[in-house]
């Protein structure tokens, strides 16, 4: 726990620095004549790398109006703590869902890591498929997204998600999830969570691009993504991901 | 804390294990409970009615005017549990105008409207048309208009037109069971086509609904002649009763082998959800899946039907154990619903936990409101019957 609080404390500094300049960035940004066909946008997580801060829900709850109780997540971290007897015992670190606390005595844990979840942008979205009126949707760029002066709020695409990433908006009545940060990679800037994130467990890119950073991530790591079997074909890929993760 | 999700902290406090931090709101409540109830009831109680005019099972001719209003009213009550639960039920004619064809839920209006319009209304009014016009030999004014209203201003009461009707009928009834069969089987294939959980998907959802649709649209239509006939001060037919019972028993057969195959097959599969799965049951859905739908609703009612049928019992205890079974079956297809909907959401799509559904007393989606629509229809079934008696038989209704 000590570990913990010091990393908190210490890279809520970094955050708050991270969150100012990306504000100054966005003012600064100029609007662009932005051609959604030449963009396929995806995100790589390098497991390993998560330090379990948090800052990254922080800062999507700062940056897209998430509502703050603590049932409303557009991104979000889990803890697997990997017995030496194999029971797993996953926790979110939002100490508002979960007393983090030490239910799992560090002798008895065989391996543990973080994983940040979020919308997998899926290839094939059972989200969009189900949506009785098309308000769900996915854009040229590849980013799924939900027109919220369209959708009637029946949720079918809340059950349809296997990744449990979206929810009903208690403002508006409506689906939520998390966009990428459309309003900011349209303008060439990274989603909050990743701008944020102080370890860069996170990397966000154009998968059609040679040279981006999410390019360079899937040249250098062996890959995964959350429930393949399901053949969502997620663009949210996974490095060092665990098989006991889902 | 905002007080408006008081009860989600509350939810929070009940979970067990770890679950997706945006599951712990459940998002389908006991009005999408209600929903594939009712439905399952309008199509259980036309394909009853059919069994008379395509399968000529005379012995069904009394119910045959019941089983089509009882339909009706249930018909026009369905969607409206649905149309509360939304979170812009203003913006529901979106479904019509600009439907998602990849979506099964945007098929809706199409098999409702389909189902009501071309199906249910139409067959009914070839059914009462010539009814309706010689009733108005008799009516008093208000009540005359009405009739002539419905006739459409018909006044046609020729055998030529009469025989018209009656193959109308045939075959709108033809069209319908393949509609009926629809409708609920398409209910189902809104839960069954959820891939990402696997207590809802299965092929055999929609064959499962199908089938408890029909047992509930049997079972209903028996209770309400088995209520509404010695109200009218007549004797209840028992030969429609016995054949009422017979269909009753072997639908039930027929659901309870689907119902069990689908539970024996996921044994059998064992697939990565299969402990949570077991879990759901034993320690959440035991009573309401175990007891209220298993032993109560079903096995009861076949011992019932089935000592009926080995041991010569006398009308009175007939009538008796028919009720008594037909009311068990109801609370059973009840809790099928209940079982189907709300055990596919309190299981955490991480396989790694439970949560639980708390209902609210008042509210739209609350317990209040659910009677309310429980209601209703019986309250449209009292003003049809009252405005067109399905008792008296026409030369057309025989």
């Amino acid at each position: 726990m000590e570990r913990r609080r010091f990393f908190g404390k210490g890279f809520t500094l970094l955050a708050q620095f991270g969150l100012i300049s990306s504000v100054f960035k966005r003012a600064s940004a100029e609007p662009t004549d932005y051609d959604a066909s030449k963009h396929y946008y995806g995100m790589g997580i390098q497991v390993n790398k998560c330090i379990g801060c948090g800052k990254c829900m922080e800062a999507c709850k700062e940056e897209n109006g998430v509502p703050k109780e603590p049932f409303y997540f557009r991104t979000w971290v889990e803890r697997y703590s990997i017995k030496k007897d194999g029971e797993v015992i996953v926790k979110s670190i939002d100490p508002r869902i979960d007393t983090l606390g030490n239910t799992v005595s560090e002798k008895d844990v065989m391996r543990s890591f973080f994983v940040p979840k979020l919308c997998n942008h899926c290839d094939h979205p059972p989200c969009v498929q189900v949506c009785p009126v098309g308000a769900t949707f996915k854009t040229d760029d590849g980013v799924i997204l939900v027109d919220s002066e369209r959708c009637i709020g029946c949720r079918y695409c809340i059950q349809a998600c296997p990744y449990g990433a979206r929810y009903l908006n208690p403002v508006t009545s409506t689906a939520d999830k998390c966009t990428f940060c459309y309003h900011r990679i349209t303008k060439g800037l990274l989603p909050a969570c990743v701008e944020v994130c102080p370890t860069q467990a996170r990397i966000f890119g154009d998968t059609r691009s040679t040279a981006s950073p999410l390019t360079r991530f899937k040249r250098m790591f062996k890959l995964h993504v959350l429930k393949p079997s399901l053949n969502t074909d997620p663009k949210v890929q996974y490095a060092d991901l665990d098989g006991e993760v889902r | 804390m905002n007080p408006a999700n008081e009860h989600l902290y509350e939810m929070l406090r009940q979970v067990s294990g770890y679950i997706y931090p945006n599951e712990v709101e459940f998002h389908w409540s006991i009005l999408i409970v209600v929903y594939p109830y009712l439905t399952g009831l309008v199509a259980g109680a036309f394909i009853l009615a059919s069994l008379v005019k395509v399968f000529k099972v005379k012995q069904l001719q009394p119910v045959y005017r019941l089983s089509m209003l009882t339909a009706l009213s249930f018909m026009i009550i369905a969607p409206l549990p649905l149309q509360m639960h939304l979170g812009h039920w203003e913006r529901s004619y979106e479904i019509f105008l600009t439907p998602n064809f990849t979506s099964a839920m945007a098929m809706f209006g199409f098999v409702y409207a389909w189902y009501l319009m071309v199906v249910l209304l139409l067959e009914i009014w070839f059914t009462y048309r010539r009814d309706l016009i010689r009733w108005t030999d008799t009516d008093k004014p208000v009540m005359r208009f009405v009739h002539r209203a419905l006739a459409l201003f018909s006044k046609d009461t020729s055998e030529e037109g009469e025989r018209f009707d009656m193959k109308a009928v045939k075959f709108i009834t033809i069209i319908g069971i393949p509609s009926a069969f629809l409708l609920h089987g398409y209910v189902g294939f809104i839960f069954g086509s959820i891939k990402a959980n696997p207590w809802w998907s299965s092929v055999l959802i929609p064959i499962v609904f199908l089938f408890s649709a029909i047992v509930s649209g049997i079972a209903m239509v028996m209770l309400l002649y088995m209520i509404v006939t010695p109200l009218r001060g007549q004797k209840i037919d028992m030969a429609c009763i016995d054949k009422m019972a017979s269909f009753l028993f072997v639908a039930v057969i027929i659901d309870f082998s689907l119902e069990m195959l689908d539970f024996i097959h996921r044994l059998y599969e064992s697939e990565e959800s299969i402990k949570i799965l077991s879990d759901l049951v034993m320690n959440k859905l035991f009573i309401s899946l175990g007891i209220v739908q298993v032993l109560l609703g079903m096995i009861i009612p076949l011992a019932l039907i089935l000592f009926i049928k080995l041991f010569r019992v006398d009308e009175e205890l007939r009538k008796l154990f028919y009720f008594l079974g037909a009311i068990l079956i109801q609370m059973g297809i009840f809790a099928t619903r209940w079982n189907v909907v709300m055990g596919g959401q309190m299981f955490s799509k991480s396989f790694r936990g439970l949560t639980v559904y708390k209902m609210d007393i008042t509210g739209i989606e609350g317990l209040l409101m659910t009677f309310v629509l429980l209601l209703l229809p019986f309250v449209i079934l009292w003003i049809l019957i009252k405005v067109m008696p399905p008792w008296e038989t026409s030369p057309s209704a025989t």
